[in-house]
């Protein structure tokens, strides 16, 4: 990495957005489909079943190192949900915006907190507002609402109202 | 004394004893009317000094703990008044609420409440303390303190200014001089 790399924002990793993303197609032809990326943004849809596989690479061979946000997106009426993972890699300065598509009637999803220990409260919250199961997560229970709570405020079936 | 004429005083353990006893002074005291005689003149010493020495609990919620804590610096400086914050319940006569009670909240506030020791008070800082707020009919957040937890002092604002919670406070030391609680024997 030379010094004009330096001047147009890389970090010292020295991959940008678009490297990474065509890195990841390569190596997932079937799997990640990348829907844009710049320099510091790539922004992609993963298979669920090659989720863990993608997200471990994205840690050993792409310098990720920090889930910044896990969050879901519920379609009512196409009866499926998204899972968000925005995870940045520090080296290279760039953030992935990375989708993964469930069916509702299957909420399940493996979890990537033993990759990275931050998506620990990030999942745990997830599950609290959506009731998206991570299988593998160490402690899957609610984190915000007392335990025994038997609704999910998230979902858009969700009926709003006093309840305490 | 002949034991023989009071067979019970002789069956009583040590702490029944002294329970009995103190019982018995409590209402020899209470119908010679010493117990009103003493409390008259110690009654405002007492109120005197709760109301220059009511520490709140150093224990911030939601945005209104900013003005508690605006209101404990140089520029309001509350200490003056005799708000002095500390951080165990065990040591504080008012509780200040300040910000939304949360279902997950609520047994712990309340615990915290019945570990003050007496006497106490409890003061409500903030729309969400109040009724609930902005958070109002919400899934989480309980409608009010005073759903469970008696409630002395109302401070409305959003969040209230530093001026308006220790005006509040003020309207405590009014409650606490009219009270005028007696004690003597008593606790």
């Amino acid at each position: 990495m030379g010094k004009l790399a330096q001047r147009e924002g890389l970090g010292p990793g020295g991959k940008t957005g678009e490297v990474i993303a065509q890195t990841l197609v390569e190596k997932f032809p079937q799997d990640v489909k990348i829907t844009k990326a710049t320099q510091n943004r790539v922004f992609a849809t993963v298979n669920k079943p090659a989720w863990l596989n993608v997200a471990a690479f994205m840690k050993d061979a792409l310098d990720f190192d920090h889930v910044t946000a896990v969050s879901g997106v519920d379609w009512l009426e196409e009866k499926k949900m998204w899972v968000v993972y925005h995870i940045t890699s520090y080296a290279n300065r760039v953030t992935a915006e990375l989708i993964v598509e469930l069916p509702r009637d299957q909420l399940e999803i493996d979890s990537i907190s033993n990759l990275w220990g931050g998506a620990n409260w990030h999942e745990r919250e997830t599950y609290d507002m959506y009731g998206i199961v991570f299988l593998g997560h160490p402690r899957m229970e609610r984190i915000l609402t007392p335990d025994g709570t038997d609704y999910f405020p998230y979902r858009k079936d969700f009926v709003g109202g006093r309840r305490v | 004394m002949d034991l023989r004429l009071a067979p019970h005083a002789v069956a009583m353990s040590a702490r029944e004893f002294v329970a009995w006893s103190s019982d018995m002074m409590e209402q020899l005291m209470q119908a010679s009317g010493g117990k009103k005689a003493v409390d008259k003149i110690t009654a405002p010493i007492w109120s005197w000094a709760l109301r220059n020495a009511n520490y709140p609990l150093h224990f911030g919620i939601a945005c209104c703990a900013l003005e508690m804590a605006a209101a404990s610096g140089s520029r309001f400086d509350a200490e003056r008044l005799g708000m002095i914050f500390r951080s165990s319940p065990r040591q504080t006569d008012v509780l200040l609420v300040n910000g939304w009670v949360t279902a997950k909240l609520r047994p712990d506030l309340r615990r915290l409440y019945e570990q003050m020791a007496e006497p106490r008070w409890v003061v409500a800082m903030g729309e969400c303390a109040i009724s609930g707020g902005p958070w109002y009919d919400s899934y989480n957040t309980v409608q009010g303190v005073d759903t469970f937890i008696p409630v002395d002092i109302y401070i409305p604002g959003c969040p209230p200014r530093p001026e308006a919670m220790i005006d509040g406070f003020m309207k405590l030391h009014k409650k606490i001089n009219k009270e005028m609680k007696g004690t003597f024997l008593e606790g």
